[in-house]
């Protein structure tokens, strides 16, 4: 496999340009680091922007940054803390997960729209996008968006790109909001009996008036020293208001179990970056999205299979691990029937020939084959990464 | 004046069969045809245009929408999506040869679910009936645009409307799950669900916005918040507009994101102290009004941090709200903006650029600049914290030049939102205002992408035609 890596914005043009007349399909990616996700793509030749870096627009009193796509983010959330901020949606650190051994890029991140337990009341990555510089399957550069908070200026592109996949364009420069670090945080540990009670606990939280920005279930407390069942919930905020507004929620989720306050706590982290998933190396990892109320009916459909399960987002993201098998993945499929589902990580020969993600309704196959002609008219990029096809 | 395109003559030939076609799918108080009764759906939020559609179909479900789009589609006509009518860029105006379809009927809260924090209305649900219908038990809808007594969800989700509560709360696509999505063929699709971040393309991204152009929405499952425990606001005036800028960077650089920055300039101060009796400085150049929420005590301590920061900006004067009801009547004010200038002026354009909140003071100094030249009168008030602009042109529409000044200056004023690094529109829509400054914005080659998205819905270019997209070089209306 041949992995090209361009320099600047008009050598991947080229690049794409070149492949599009030849007809060659290109797997595109930053740094590689999310390869085993989803569908593998059939493609001698790797187009990489991993060579596209640096931070190109910042300013803080405005809430904006911008930076070429293959800048690593912990370059960006280097740059954000000096200036006391933060991206919003808390990117996950998959490296370890998918065993990559480096960073994930800005690029990756917004083309894979992974957001970590802050999405729940923040927003997503594809919610903060503001703009973007990107390579459609000719050649062709187009920007969408611009660089300001508020933007319905044409059809919005941003978020048509977002969590794409790289199959409809490659994405050379993201422009998207940041906010301030919170001054402080503050964790509430509840001791739970089983799922139904953790989300139940959870669904509280969210719905209480404090501004609950973290709301997540771990199936097994030993990370964090308590044993069992353990649902999460994180205030941040200025220092007075997390001390009040931590003491308040646990007062009134006090009939939802035993709850222990956390200062600092690396369960946040671990639940972002799926360690905290447990999940063995030749492990098969889906990701569910639910309504957070039907997670308890989805999780005891797969707890017989495997016990390694997380929740995040108040129950309604469920992470779950197990062996790669066939039967394994139609039970996680008819599982997450009221919702959608993703074949996160799994063997190469296997994620091939299953669906890696939810079927879509007909007419909308129809309209996404027509955008997918409009964006990438050879079809060369990322071909069969989300579904055969495109 | 907006050039709009000619009827297509086989389909006003063809006015009486179409209507006849129409009327099989409809009951008999779903289909207008008169024209005295049409005169209601003639034009939207932005007066000056007007256009009695070719009939007016006002379905009561997502299937007789599905049929009127189908029939329309098999037979060759236009379709203009119609919410409440109070889109401010002309999103909502008919065509002679067109079928409107009003989802006013469509008026259903269907569920609420406090557990899963969703609730699943109809598009023609008003704004604040979906904050109406959650507020005892202390939730809410966030998006708060300032129509949101009228405007409808279906009409939101087609513009992304935003808000004076956006800095926090996002606008309309952050607040989304899922629509019910009928397309030109009559198809209905889900599309999300009651979950996020749905897997696939991002339809709800992409249609939210959209302005009518891919398709109908007749339901939508939006996100509800819990309130609060409280909110409070406070006016800061300042004698110049550039240091009124700087206070707030000053704010946002500190680290506290309020959930409303509001500015207002001299002339919007006096229109809307006349109209509101508020108790605004009708000395200061510029004014804030900075909301805070959280409880009694939380709310004390930002204030006070956020006085702090004002204080070293010379403010003339700073006024805290002591309780709820002063706030409203901050906010009253600010609420009725659009009104107030209206008392004064016989009428007005409001436009709606965003520009990065550093180019402030060379913006506005320009609009001032800008007016002259015309000679007009510009009332600026916008939101602040995101730069969204909305500058209130007063013009006279009784007579003709005045309002080819108007349009002249609000157009100039737009070029310099895009020349600043902003955008022509914020939150109101390119509808047919904006459509021809796209080429300001967007290379050709940009606009040809979109309007190949725009193709791969709606084929036929049936849907809310001769909008969003400048006229020249569209085989659809050659």
């Amino acid at each position: 496999m041949t992995l090209v890596a361009p320099m600047d914005e008009a050598g991947v043009s080229a690049e794409i340009a070149r492949a599009h007349i030849a007809r060659e399909p290109l797997a595109i990616e930053g740094r590689g680091t999310k390869r085993a996700m989803l569908r593998p793509v059939q493609a001698a030749r790797t187009l990489s922007t991993r060579n596209l870096t640096g931070i190109t627009l910042y300013k803080p009193s405005e809430l904006v940054i911008s930076a070429r796509a293959g800048t690593p983010i912990p370059e960006i959330e280097a740059a954000l803390a000096e200036n006391g901020q933060q991206i919003i949606a808390e990117p996950p650190d998959l490296s370890a997960f998918f065993g990559a051994g480096e960073a994930a890029t800005l690029g990756g991140i917004t083309a894979t729209n992974l957001s970590g337990p802050r999405r729940i009341t923040w927003g997503a990555m594809r919610d903060h996008v503001l703009g973007i510089r990107a390579v459609k399957g000719d050649g062709e550069v187009f920007r969408s968006g611009g660089r300001v908070l508020k933007n319905v200026t044409g059809l919005d592109l941003c978020k048509l790109l977002t969590g794409s996949h790289g199959t409809l364009g490659v994405l050379t420069e993201i422009t998207f909001k940041v906010l301030p670090r919170a001054e402080a945080t503050a964790t509430l540990a509840i001791r739970v009996p089983d799922i139904a009670a953790g989300v139940r606990a959870l669904s509280a939280a969210l719905g209480s008036p404090y501004g609950v920005s973290g709301a997540a279930l771990l199936t097994d407390g030993a990370g964090l020293g308590m044993s069992g069942m353990v649902a999460l919930a994180r205030i941040e905020d200025f220092a007075k208001s997390v001390e009040y507004r931590i003491g308040r929620l646990r007062a009134d989720l006090a009939r939802h179990g035993d709850a222990t306050v956390l200062e600092e706590t690396p369960a946040w982290r671990a639940i972002s970056d799926l360690t905290a998933l447990d999940a063995a190396p030749g492990d098969a990892v889906w990701r569910i999205s639910l309504p957070p109320s039907a997670a308890p009916a989805c999780c005891a459909a797969l707890a017989p299979t495997s016990k390694k399960l997380l929740l995040d987002w108040g129950g309604g993201l469920i992470w779950f691990a197990a062996p790669p098998d066939e039967a394994t993945h139609r039970i996680v499929m008819q599982a997450a029937a009221g919702g959608s589902f993703m074949l996160f990580r799994g063997p190469d020969s296997w994620r091939g020939s299953v669906p890696v993600i939810s079927e879509e309704s007909k007419p909308m196959a129809g309209i996404a084959a027509r955008v997918k002609a409009a964006m990438d008219p050879a079809g060369i990029l990322n071909p069969g990464r989300m579904r055969a096809g495109h | 004046m907006i050039r709009m395109p000619a009827p297509k003559a086989d389909v006003m030939a063809r006015r009486p069969e179409i209507i006849a076609g129409l009327a099989k799918l409809l009951p008999a108080d779903g289909l207008i045809t008169e024209t005295i009764r049409m005169k209601p759906y003639e034009t939207d939020g932005l007066p000056a245009y007007r256009q009695i559609p070719l009939a007016v179909t006002l379905p009561r479900t997502t299937e007789e929408v599905a049929a009127v789009l189908r029939f329309c589609h098999e037979n060759g006509v236009r379709v203009i999506p119609r919410g409440a009518g109070t889109s401010l860029s002309g999103g909502a105006l008919p065509l002679a040869d067109a079928v409107v379809i009003g989802l006013m009927r469509m008026n259903a809260i269907l569920e609420i679910d406090y557990d899963d924090r969703l609730a699943v209305v109809q598009a023609g649900v008003t704004n604040i009936g979906i904050t109406n219908a959650v507020s005892s038990e202390g939730f809410f809808y966030a998006p708060d645009p300032s129509s949101q007594l009228a405007c409808m969800i279906g009409g939101n989700v087609m513009m992304n409307s935003g808000g004076a509560h956006c800095l926090k709360y996002g606008v309309t696509a952050n607040n989304l799950l899922g629509l019910k999505f009928v397309t030109i063929e009559g198809e209905i699709c889900e599309i999300g669900g009651r979950h996020l971040d749905a897997v696939g393309y991002d339809w709800l991204g992409l249609i939210t916005g959209s302005e009518g152009q891919l398709g109908m929405v007749t339901e939508v499952t939006v996100r509800i918040l819990r309130g609060p425990e409280g909110a409070r606001a406070m006016l800061a005036a300042f004698d110049s507009i550039p240091v009124a800028g700087q206070a707030v960077d000053a704010i946002i650089g500190s680290g506290i994101i309020p959930v409303a920055l509001e500015f207002m300039d001299k002339p919007c101060i006096h229109a809307c102290e006349a109209f509101a009796h508020a108790g605004y400085p009708l000395d200061a150049e510029a004014m804030l009004i900075i909301e805070v929420e959280g409880s009694v005590a939380e709310q004390d301590a930002l204030l006070d941090r956020i006085r702090g920061i004002c204080a070293q900006f010379n403010p003339i004067s700073m006024k805290v709200a002591e309780s709820a009801e002063q706030s409203l009547a901050i906010w009253k004010g600010r609420k009725g903006a659009f009104g107030a200038v209206g008392r004064i002026s016989p009428d007005y354009l409001c436009m709606d650029g965003t520009i990065p909140t550093g180019e402030l003071p060379f913006v506005l100094g320009r609009i001032t600049e800008l007016a002259a030249s015309h000679d007009l009168k510009v009332a600026n008030v916008f939101h602040a914290g995101d730069g969204n602009l909305h500058p209130l042109i007063m013009f006279d529409a009784n007579d003709p030049d005045s309002f080819a000044r108007a349009e002249k200056l609000g157009a100039e004023i737009l070029l310099l939102c895009v020349e600043v690094g902003g955008c022509l529109t914020g939150e109101h829509g390119v509808g047919i205002e904006k459509r021809d400054l796209m080429s300001a914005q967007f290379t050709q080659g940009e606009l040809n992408i979109q309007r190949s998205i725009k193709t791969a819905f709606d084929p036929d270019w049936l849907l809310n035609p001769a909008k969003v997209f400048p006229l020249e070089g569209n085989p659809a209306f050659a």
